[in-house]
């Protein structure tokens, strides 16, 4: 009993110096209530609180301009400024930075409810706080992040630029150079897929600085817009099609020496770690797109009567809709429980894997379910059930793709059972 | 230049925990009262009283001393006082009830404000830290009832303005302008500190809690008191016999000119 005692309480003490939010409501607890596991689905106050609010800015603010987005392919910028004016842009950034000061959990609970209304606004939230900001708030000098996040709290979209023509899943095939020059670094080459970028200010750029080190020669730099970043192309997608999708191009683009992030050569490692927790804010945005579409759906087959009842009352549809039900909940499970791994500095690698594998799963199965269940409703564009639909597909692609999640699962079971 | 004695203003903004609007309602099994374990959230009308104190601060600045919260009910009902916190008001007072307790009725709420009240100004050090602007949600969406404003400014002796779609302030005369929500259209009055006003629709529209305001509400301290320590007696005097949904609506007639209509009428007695 006493063990469980010690590690309960260290557990508590590890969080605290986190400065993560604890599992528990921030009621004051007793010793017996911190002593017993939580179930998955508890939070704290102030995450609740968290949804509250963003459930209401999306179904208020976002939800009237969803459809039009879509159809312009453009995401409007009022949004994004709301985004910033909520303080979502800043989620778990100090606050002497400029931020929220918020748990991780917190940040996958916002991009959970965005992804319920607009999966491609809670993308363009996802990649500024998951893989933007907190590349800097983890490997940022004191200077960088007291310069950058408070600009990135309150105003500057952030962009992260790794893939290329010739690397997606293959990262470290990256071919864009750098090459020294006095205190500066001139870069060459072109980013493909960037997220953001066509409204981001900020980038985050991997480029190699010695290609003859292979991998352990690709280096973060932080660049802003004003430095020279031309938008070649802007692509036209299947799905989150209000989230930009860019070509960049740097040519001879000059970057200070000052704005290495990490190091010379430790962008590799950094796009690792970094990419890791990405992953759980994806399998959160697909995670909202699955709700979302289910929530859209489902009152409707209530409402619509065939043959004298209402069609989700046929035992079929019910079948089907409760099959639909279990799936976002075991995804919701995978996602949340792999954001409180991190939290508590557990391992997560391989549960956040699973999460953004099985998530982006989910989400295609219920949003294709959703649109069939809504019949030729489902179908046309006006209820905005067939854009979950479009949507998703990308899940198993991005930060990841679904081969590659397999892949990095199957190591940790070989490595664990041979 | 401080703003001098009788020039400051102390806001205190009663709030409810009631069924969210969104929530389709149904009467529960027994028929004694409606289905009450569904989502809960800020009566719609203290949300747009809170709002208006943190609005009346934003004109008026310093002269806004404090904005407290205070609500009654079980401990799920801090939720409600952390979103005023929330929102911007600077503290919040919690009057705990046992969660099988059932919800105090008006004239108990409208006793247990001025408890709070009295007791607060009585132990003000200064006229100017006394509570003088009370603002509340014109009724609570639950019961409909609409009246607890109007008790409080009558156990008070304060001056009453009810339905408010315009407020202001002027803190130097202690004079407050409002424009009432009436029948005909809006009635305009002056009244004078110390005040009650009660919030209708059009007053404004509430903010969301930015997050880190939410996080800043975590520091902010909640006083918890209990009825007894009011001295308020929360015996209802009320007892519910039914509560029933209404009646499904049926199906009208068509008729295919006046003189069937005028018929139809005599036939319906009418």
């Amino acid at each position: 009993m006493t063990s469980v005692f010690r590690s309960a309480t260290k557990a508590l003490r590890v969080r605290s110096k986190l400065g993560a939010t604890r599992a528990f409501t921030s009621s004051r607890c007793t010793l017996q209530e911190a002593l017993r596991p939580a179930s998955l689905s508890t939070y704290t106050d102030e995450e609740q609180m968290l949804r509250e609010a963003v459930k209401r800015f999306a179904t208020d603010v976002v939800a009237p301009k969803v459809r039009e987005m879509d159809e312009n392919e453009s995401m409007d910028p009022s949004i994004i400024q709301g985004l910033f004016d909520q303080g979502l842009m800043g989620i778990e950034t100090n606050a002497d930075h400029g931020g929220a000061e918020a748990s991780f959990t917190a940040a996958i609970i916002a991009i959970e409810e965005l992804a319920k209304v607009d999966p491609s606004v809670s993308v363009l939230c996802d990649v500024h706080n998951t893989l933007v900001n907190t590349v800097l708030r983890k490997y940022g000098t004191e200077e960088q992040k007291t310069k950058w996040l408070p600009q990135l709290a309150e105003s500057k979209l952030g962009s992260f630029c790794l893939s290329e023509t010739s690397s997606g899943s293959d990262a470290f095939a990256l071919k864009t150079r750098a090459q020294k020059d006095g205190s500066n670094w001139i870069l060459n080459g072109s980013k493909m897929w960037i997220t953001n970028s066509y409204e981001a200010e900020v980038f985050l750029i991997f480029a190699n600085i010695d290609p003859s080190k292979g991998y352990k020669g690709i280096t973060c730099f932080l660049a802003t817009k004003d430095m020279g970043i031309k938008i070649a192309k802007k692509e036209q997608k299947l799905g989150i099609r209000a989230s930009s999708t860019c070509t960049l191009d740097f040519d001879d683009l000059k970057i200070p020496d000052d704005n290495i992030i990490g190091g010379e050569g430790k962008g590799y490692k950094i796009a690792i770690e970094i990419l890791n927790e990405g992953r759980i804010g994806i399998a959160a945005q697909m995670l909202g797109l699955a709700q979302g579409a289910f929530d859209k759906s489902v009152p409707y087959t209530y409402q619509r009567q065939q043959f004298g009842q209402p069609i989700g009352t046929f035992q079929g549809m019910a079948f089907q809709i409760a099959q639909a039900a279990i799936d976002i909940e075991s995804a919701r499970l995978l996602t949340y429980n792999a954001a409180r791994l991190k939290e508590e500095g557990k391992p997560f690698t391989k549960e956040a894997a699973m999460a953004k594998y099985w998530a982006s799963v989910v989400a295609q199965k219920v949003s294709g379910s959703a649109i069939e269940w809504a019949g030729g409703v489902g179908f046309t564009r006006e209820t905005g059930i067939e854009k979950y639909w479009r949507d998703s597909k990308i899940g198993a692609i991005y930060e990841g793709t679904s081969n590659i999640q397999l892949n990095t699962i199957a190591k940790f079971i070989q490595k664990e059972y041979s | 230049m401080r703003p001098s004695a009788s020039r400051l203003l102390n806001i205190l903004v009663p709030v409810k925990r009631a069924v969210d609007y969104a929530v389709k309602i149904r009467v529960n099994p027994q028929q004694t009262g409606i289905d009450t374990n569904v989502k809960h959230s800020m009566n719609p009308f203290d949300e747009i009283a809170v709002e208006e104190a943190v609005r009346l601060r934003e004109r008026l600045k310093a002269s806004v001393t404090s904005i407290r919260a205070i609500t009654i009910g079980p401990a799920k009902s801090a939720d409600t006082l952390r979103t005023a916190l929330a929102m911007g008001a600077d503290s919040a007072i919690h009057i705990e009830i046992p969660e099988s307790a059932p919800s105090p009725e008006p004239l108990a709420v409208a006793k247990t404000l001025r408890a709070v009240i009295e007791r607060h100004n009585a132990k003000a050090a200064k006229e100017e830290d006394k509570v003088d602007l009370v603002i509340l949600g014109k009724q609570s969406i639950d019961d409909d009832l609409g009246v607890t404003g109007q008790m409080l400014a009558g156990l008070l002796g304060w001056s009453q303005a009810t339905f408010a779609s315009k407020l202001e302030v002027d803190v130097e005369k202690k004079e407050v302008f409002v424009v009432r929500e009436i029948d005909g259209g809006g009635e305009e009055l002056r009244c004078r500190l110390p005040l009650v006003v009660t919030t209708d629709l059009r007053l404004n529209e509430p903010r969301y809690a930015s997050l880190p305001n939410i996080m800043k509400a975590k520091k902010k301290p909640i006083e918890k008191l209990t009825p007894a320590d009011l001295g308020v007696d929360y015996t209802p005097m009320f007892e519910t016999l039914k509560v029933a949904e209404p009646p499904k609506r049926v199906g009208g007639g068509k008729v295919a000119n006046v003189d069937e209509l005028v018929a139809k009428l005599r036939e319906a007695g009418i």
